[in-house]
């Protein structure tokens, strides 16, 4: 049986690596997507374009804009000179946000009264526009502190923040673990979803039945290319997220691979049971995209679940991605626990075995 | 009727049978538009609500209730009350809450010293981006209570400068309004790439490509054979999505719905052409699936600016993003429906998107040669 198994295993993979091209697939892209949507994916700004209007001749507007233009997130573009401007460069994209500043602005601040600047963002992306808006807030707050500060009046009581497991706050820490899980689920999805879909429409998947192997067998030595090469890709993705991208690793290893194994399990099973429910390719790569694109979107990747509606959230509980996303945060930046980690862990297994379980039953059942 | 354009019309009708009879491709086509558009619509907000905050009051008193009154439970946050800190941090680290907020036992006493008492903030930076938004959110209601016991004491405690936010475009910040124009791309990514991707291939595989090289077609007219049934099919669905993006979202279309459908013609061949290169260069329908899922899903959602702004990369990804046509549309068609007929913006990108095309159709008619291997 064993026999049997490795050579049906032995044959899959050189189906996958024969082809020069299909192994450039498979190792290639992987790497190339992680080290630009490492670097893409992330929500602190940079360089954001801004235009200042002031009509304020005294030297206070001065030292506040000077705050903004001293910031790295912010890269300062020609003054405005009149009104008319402002909605021209927001129309255009010539900047993302025009901060105006009245001709009181001074007056205003020297006599205790509030001074209201007004900022103005391009909401096409309401997402980033509220990024700038909370980054020109804290500016301001900062300027606001200082002044105080600087005309004798400390506050009575004041904020000291502490940011847990991710000390600076950067936001690529959040987003890498997640692209390992990116990465590691499409190329799973990439060497299953079309194996048993491929041999049906060429028509070898009947030669295969009418083999002595038993359809548990079949559906194993299936499973385990893309288990065994789903292992070295989310290793090779791992090392890099690690040592170049230097996002710590806190947990342990063995809590990592129980979750990275199971999270395969799933993914295998899943593009196995896509696969074998499709008679030509066309329809399996349809299939793949019908489950990868809400895999991700639904995964709490880049929108927390919890903002979902309570239908939808309960949606995600069949999505793998949601575990794996779980565990590969925690135990990267966390430290988690293997114990705590069991609840993500369970359904994984659980979504694993039943997909696998239909796989196989789909090898012999499915009619076309 | 000439012989060349009747031989076009042949190949039409054949690839138009072969839609018909594998239904895959109309579900393409037309399912995937309804049911990614419900799935981010309903489904997907990045408006942060309810984010739950640990407050700990080591020993309550008139100044604790002061200060905890100004975190009024709002749409986007709610305060849970916990005894202590470590049960507070427990709860932290199993995800019930996203911060703790600790005031002392000596906060009333110290409150009345120079240096002040600290409130102590301790935010999960995991979500970085969620912490931020809490220690913004916290730091606004600090300065409502300084203002709010500042007032009670007969003072008045103004902020020195305050910011008048006014978001253009999309004042209320809805983030549907930009999510279903940016998915409708991501959508047309796929419609185009994926209705494509296939064809040519299949040609090869199934050996039927020979057989097409035997007739008087000319290279030029299969994969015109090819493109226009897949764009007749594409431009049903983007109809679709427009029609679900309008009545069923309500995003505003502030632009012309002809520009509107002019630009998206223009992405869509740029998608089919992806597609058929694809095709093209595999030759076999499992590269080909492998190529296309690579190549379109992943880049068009993430490097498009779509959710990450494309500023805010480092400069060699700014340059990838250049040959990543959503980019384009992306901008196009946010645009459109939120700004207007805005030529200045609408132009240089639809140009980006006609030199794509180009490029993508030129090299498919290159690589497509009659010629075995």
């Amino acid at each position: 049986m064993l026999r049997r198994i490795f050579a049906l295993m032995l044959k899959e993979f050189l189906a996958l690596l024969k082809d020069k091209r299909s192994r450039f697939v498979l190792i290639i892209p992987p790497l190339v997507q992680l080290m630009v949507f490492g670097y893409a994916a992330t929500f602190d700004l940079k360089h954001v374009t801004y235009a200042v209007f002031n009509e304020d001749k005294g030297s206070i507007s001065r030292d506040m804009i000077a705050a903004f233009h001293g910031s790295p997130s912010f890269q300062e573009m020609p003054q405005i000179e009149r009104n008319e401007q402002i909605a021209v460069m927001l129309d255009r994209k010539t900047v993302q946000m025009i901060i105006h500043v009245g001709p009181r602005f001074t007056a205003d601040m020297l006599s205790g009264r509030p001074a209201p600047i007004q900022i103005m963002v391009d909401g096409r992306n309401s997402n980033t526009a509220l990024l700038i808006v909370n980054y020109a807030q804290d500016i301001v707050n900062r300027f606001n502190n200082d002044w105080v500060a600087g005309n004798g009046g400390a506050p009575p009581a004041h904020i000291v923040t502490r940011a847990w497991f991710n000390p600076n706050l950067e936001s690529r820490w959040f987003f890498l673990p997640g692209i390992v899980g990116l990465l590691t689920l499409l190329v799973t999805i990439l060497v299953t979803a079309l194996s048993v879909a491929r041999e049906r429409e060429q028509g070898t998947f009947d030669q295969l039945l009418v083999t002595p192997l038993h359809p548990a067998e079949i559906l194993i030595g299936k499973a385990l290319p893309g288990f065994l090469i789903g292992i070295g890709e989310a290793s090779l993705i791992v090392m890099v997220t690690v040592f170049w991208f230097k996002v710590p690793l806190l947990g342990s290893l063995l809590t990592l691979y129980t979750g990275v194994l199971l999270f395969l399990l799933s993914a295998v099973g899943i593009g196995l049971m896509i696969s074998s429910l499709a008679v030509t390719q066309q329809q399996g790569m349809l299939g793949a995209f019908f489950f990868m694109v809400p895999a991700i979107i639904l995964s709490g990747f880049a929108t927390p679940i919890r903002n979902m509606p309570a239908l939808v959230q309960d949606l995600t509980l069949l999505n793998p991605m949601r575990y794996f996303l779980v565990v590969l945060r925690g135990v990267f930046l966390e430290g988690t626990p293997f114990h705590l980690l069991i609840p993500q862990f369970w359904p994984l297994a659980v979504i694993g075995v039943v997909t696998l379980a239909i796989a196989g039953w789909l090898f012999r059942h499915r009619l076309y | 009727m000439n012989n060349a354009q009747m031989r076009l019309l042949g190949l039409i009708r054949k690839e138009f049978l072969q839609i018909v009879r594998d239904p895959s491709s109309i579900a393409i086509a037309f399912l995937m538009p309804v049911v990614l558009l419900l799935l981010f619509g309903y489904g997907v907000s990045l408006d942060s609500e309810h984010v739950p905050l640990g407050l700990v009051v080591e020993q309550p008193d008139a100044d604790t209730a002061s200060f905890t009154a100004s975190f009024g439970n709002s749409r986007y946050f709610s305060s849970v009350p916990f005894r202590n800190t470590p049960e507070a941090v427990d709860a932290m680290m199993a995800g019930r809450i996203n911060a703790v907020i600790v005031l002392r036992q000596d906060f009333a006493r110290r409150l009345r010293q120079t240096d002040g008492a600290p409130i102590q903030l301790v935010v999960n930076g995991v979500d970085a981006n969620t912490a931020r938004i809490v220690e913004g959110y916290v730091t606004g209601a600090w300065g409502k209570w300084l203002e709010h016991t500042a007032l009670q004491q007969g003072q008045t405690l103004n902020t020195p400068v305050e910011i008048v936010n006014r978001v253009w475009y999309n004042e209320e910040l809805e983030s549907r309004n930009f999510l279903v124009p940016g998915l409708i791309a991501v959508i047309m990514t796929l419609i185009g790439a994926l209705l494509t991707a296939m064809v040519m291939a299949r040609e090869w595989e199934r050996g039927t490509m020979e057989a097409l090289m035997v007739t008087p077609l000319a290279m030029r007219e299969v994969i015109l054979g090819k493109l226009i049934p897949y764009f007749i099919l594409g431009m049903g669905g983007l109809a679709l999505s427009v029609a679900m993006a309008l009545w069923l979202f309500h995003v505003p279309l502030r632009g012309s719905v002809w520009l509107l459908f002019a630009t998206s013609a223009l992405f869509l061949l740029t998608a089919l052409g992806m597609g058929l290169l694809i095709s093209t260069v595999a030759r076999s329908q499992f590269i080909a699936g492998q190529l296309a899922i690579i190549t379109t899903f992943l880049p068009a959602f993430l490097l498009s600016g779509f959710i990450f702004d494309i500023n805010s990369m480092p400069p060699f990804v700014q340059a990838i993003t250049h040959v990543i046509a959503a980019r384009y549309y992306v901008a196009i068609l946010q645009t459109i429906f939120l700004v207007g007929n805005e030529w200045s913006v609408i132009l240089p990108n639809a140009l980006a998107l006609v030199l794509l095309a180009t490029l993508f159709l030129g090299l498919t008619r290159l690589k497509a040669r009659k010629r075995l291997e």
